[in-house]
């Protein structure tokens, strides 16, 4: 429970701002934009674990907070320019991506992520439980940028974002997950993004270009 | 206390015709330190105003009545919508008679006359900047509606002023739907004023421009009005922002004596000084999008004025009891 009401708004605010930052994700059509975006998301998981830590007095919630900040805020935004740059892929963007019909679909995904968790919130009982909705719909619009885009790094930069959203879930609803976990999940996520960016070499190598369409067709040789 | 009320709205709507110009100079001011060119003065706007009124007026051979009007009547309801905007204080008698939906029918009706009066002549540029100005108008109304909604949601009433008196009666409410609001609502002040991700302001050359396209016609008298009017319209913008999202120093129904007043102009100053340097900033930072672009922009400030409405019917504070 969370002991005073302004910690509940502002992390309501906070939860409104990831939001947001998720539909600005959906908007953009430069990848190091998405990169930057990505970051700005990062902090504000920071801020909001922070935030949790401090009202719940939670010592253990600080060092996951500390821990998003040097992954999702520092290494990871910092790993995926350098991926860039040795790809020669800064200036990247995508055009055949429709923005508004993406966002249309975005709001639905919105309106049906707040439906679903409705019966779950009313479960929970911590003042911040209305947060849910909105970390599943931060899980749900990252996977909708995942299914749109064509590029690979947007399509990581959506998988990173997913996870995100995951971890606002456990944070805000049920005070974060046991510390082995946690840090389980962090190393996961680098070890992925690593393996990724090999693939981007790889993928580059083959099809001088990151674009994804080029795996689909099957060739025989 | 009647006569007291109506000094205070004269005294609003003088404020606004006054300062209007001011604000226009102060962000042309900041883009050029911005943009690193010499700034102009201050004053720039209302010399170059004196100049025009003191010129005579140039009438197309073809011009009907329509025509020599609509700069009367777009500084008409300029003036009137500065009247409505409770920039200063929120005893108005002219905020009490029509509500924010009737403001913005109040802005519709002054871009209807510019739009007609610009085709009225019968070139090229005029018809195309009456079109692009419509398309935009007609995007841009529906995003500043359910910006509107999201505060009437949050107060539980159509009047700009008893937003404020709401705002004043909780201030400690910070409700998430908020950002989006704001957020949307300087998008469409951007497209409505014709700054620049949609319109740029400074050009009078391009085949993009929409607001001057509009008025390439005008001259003298009429186009001193048109600008002025352009300015209140920004002025008003960007006192409909204050009045929803950051309406500290409004003197509030019942304690608007003079030191309440005196602080009300401080704050709005301060605020317009600040909002100014903003857009500025905004405007200097983006890059003017192509006309076909404008539709997506403006369809964005659209879904998230709704995805505020959505996040302040899942997780809001609600004020009205």
């Amino acid at each position: 429970m969370l002991k005073s009401h302004l910690a509940a708004q502002l992390l309501n605010l906070l939860a409104a701002g990831l939001l947001l930052i998720s539909f600005a994700m959906l908007s953009r059509r430069r990848t190091q934009r998405l990169i930057t975006l990505f970051a700005w998301q990062g902090s504000i998981l920071f801020l909001s674990t922070c935030l949790v830590a401090y009202d719940a007095s939670l010592t253990e919630l600080y060092y996951s907070a500390a821990l998003t900040l040097i992954m999702k805020v520092i290494t990871l935004p910092w790993i995926l320019h350098r991926l860039m740059r040795r790809l020669g892929a800064q200036w990247d963007s995508e055009p055949l991506v429709n923005i508004p019909a993406t966002m249309l679909v975005g709001l639905v995904l919105v309106i049906f992520a707040f439906g679903l968790a409705e019966p779950i919130s009313m479960l929970a009982t911590t003042i911040t439980r209305h947060t849910i909705g909105i970390a599943l719909a931060v899980i749900l619009l990252s996977f909708l940028m995942m299914i749109t885009r064509r590029k690979a790094v947007t399509v990581v930069i959506g998988f990173l974002a997913m996870e995100n959203g995951l971890f606002f879930a456990a944070t805000s609803a049920t005070y974060g997950m046991p510390m082995v976990i946690e840090l389980g999940i962090a190393l996961d996520l680098l070890v992925a993004v690593f393996i990724l960016g090999i693939f981007f070499f790889q993928i580059h190598e083959q099809f001088d270009s990151l674009d994804l369409h080029h795996l689909e067709t099957l060739r025989e040789d | 206390m009647r006569v007291l009320t109506f000094a205070r709205q004269f005294g609003e709507v003088v404020l606004a015709i006054a300062i209007a110009p001011l604000f226009a100079g102060w962000i042309a001011q900041c883009r050029a330190w911005l943009q690193n060119r010499s700034a102009p003065p201050l004053t720039q706007t209302y010399r170059m105003l004196r100049k025009l009124f003191h010129k005579d007026a140039a009438l197309a051979v073809d011009a009907s009545p329509l025509f020599r009007t609509a700069p009367y009547v777009l500084f008409g309801t300029m003036v009137l919508a500065a009247a409505i905007i409770p920039s200063l204080a929120t005893d108005l008698p002219f905020a009490r008679a029509a509500d924010a939906i009737a403001l913005i029918g109040l802005f519709a009706t002054a871009r209807v006359f510019m739009s007609l009066a610009a085709m009225d002549i019968g070139t090229s540029f005029g018809t195309l900047g009456a079109r692009r100005e419509m398309m935009i108008g007609f995007l841009a109304e529906p995003a500043l509606l359910m910006v509107l909604f999201n505060a009437f949601l949050l107060y539980g009433s159509t009047a700009l002023p008893s937003l404020v008196d709401g705002y004043a009666s909780h201030p400690s409410v910070i409700d998430p739907s908020v950002i989006f609001a704001a957020v949307a609502f300087v998008m469409v002040l951007l497209a409505e004023n014709a700054r620049v991700p949609i319109d740029n302001p400074a050009t009078h050359l391009e085949l993009t421009m929409i607001h001057e396209a509009m008025l390439l016609e005008y001259s003298a008298r009429h186009l001193a009005l048109i600008e002025w009017a352009s300015s209140l319209k920004l002025f008003n913008y960007a006192c409909i922002g204050f009045a929803l999202f950051l309406p500290w120093g409004i003197a509030i129904h019942g304690a608007d004596g003079a030191s309440a007043l005196l602080i009300a102009v401080t704050a709005l100053i301060v605020k317009l000084a600040l909002a100014g340097a903003a857009l500025a900033l905004i405007e200097s930072v983006s890059a003017k999008l192509r006309i076909f672009r404008a539709p997506e922009f403006l369809a964005m400030a659209f879904l998230l004025a709704v995805l505020g409405l959505l996040v302040h019917l899942l997780l809001g504070v609600s004020t009205h009891a």
